[in-house]
């Protein structure tokens, strides 16, 4: 799984840099065909980025070192939901996916979350979801349970 | 072009008819890097959270490429006056 990740991250890399020619780490590009449509591609890409996983999040850092705290608190709501198992990319890795996530959400911040590819919000529209608890009935429509309904049930 | 609180303000209250602004600049140094808004409009009424902080950005695009963090709020008056008597 990561590294279907990873190859879709660098699929992505590679169609961007066209914008971008002589990036520092050099990469030579061997398909020119592909860089007549790279912007299409990296939209066309993101697109199914967000599609291939449940949920999916854009932020700065990983969800083990979240660089923001924006960021981190997206982290923090989903571990409290007892969601672990999400793709996560690192904008601060990729400058072209920084900027192509915001243009593809039209969503000027980062972090952005995705639930079965459709755009949900930023950090604060995740937090209101979670403290008013539609995010418990979102997460439920993508088939998993929140982990704060069996804490709930404890607590009784 | 700096941008201020005032100014943040000022075209909430013109663009998206705020009844309630509340801007604060969150920034460490307060150096207008990163910003918390709270916006009051009838607009948002009848709109769903994700559309609302839309019009937010929206009207604040050309600031937003400036402002490094950016927290928003967004509530009717309705729900603006059953938060303040809680």
């Amino acid at each position: 799984m990561n590294s279907l990740l990873r190859s879709t991250a660098r699929c992505l890399r590679s169609g961007a840099a066209v914008f971008l020619p002589r990036q520092a780490d050099g990469r030579v590009l061997s398909a020119p065909a592909r860089l007549l449509c790279a912007a299409a591609d990296n939209q066309k890409d993101l697109g199914e980025m967000v599609k291939k996983d449940k949920v999916v999040v854009f932020m700065k850092g990983t969800p083990a070192q979240p660089m923001c705290g924006f960021s981190n608190a997206v982290v923090q709501i989903l571990r409290m939901h007892g969601v672990d198992d999400y793709a996560a990319y690192n904008v601060l890795d990729d400058q072209d996916l920084r900027q192509g996530v915001k243009d593809f959400s039209n969503w000027p911040t980062i972090p952005q979350v995705y639930f079965n590819g459709e755009f949900v919000g930023g950090c604060d529209i995740l937090l209101q979801m979670h403290q008013n608890g539609d995010l418990v009935d979102e997460l439920k429509k993508l088939g998993i349970h929140s982990a704060l309904l069996d804490a709930e049930k404890e607590s009784k | 072009m700096a941008i201020t609180a005032d100014h943040i303000r000022d075209k909430l209250i013109k663009e998206l008819a705020a009844v309630h602004v509340d801007v604060e600049d969150t920034s460490p140094n307060r150096c207008a890097a990163s910003f918390k808004v709270l916006v009051v409009s009838s607009q948002f009424e009848g709109k769903q959270l994700l559309q609302r902080h839309r019009m937010v950005n929206t009207c604040l695009a050309e600031e937003l490429k400036e402002i490094h963090a950016f927290e928003q709020k967004t509530l009717t008056p309705e729900q603006w006056e059953k938060q303040k008597s809680q």
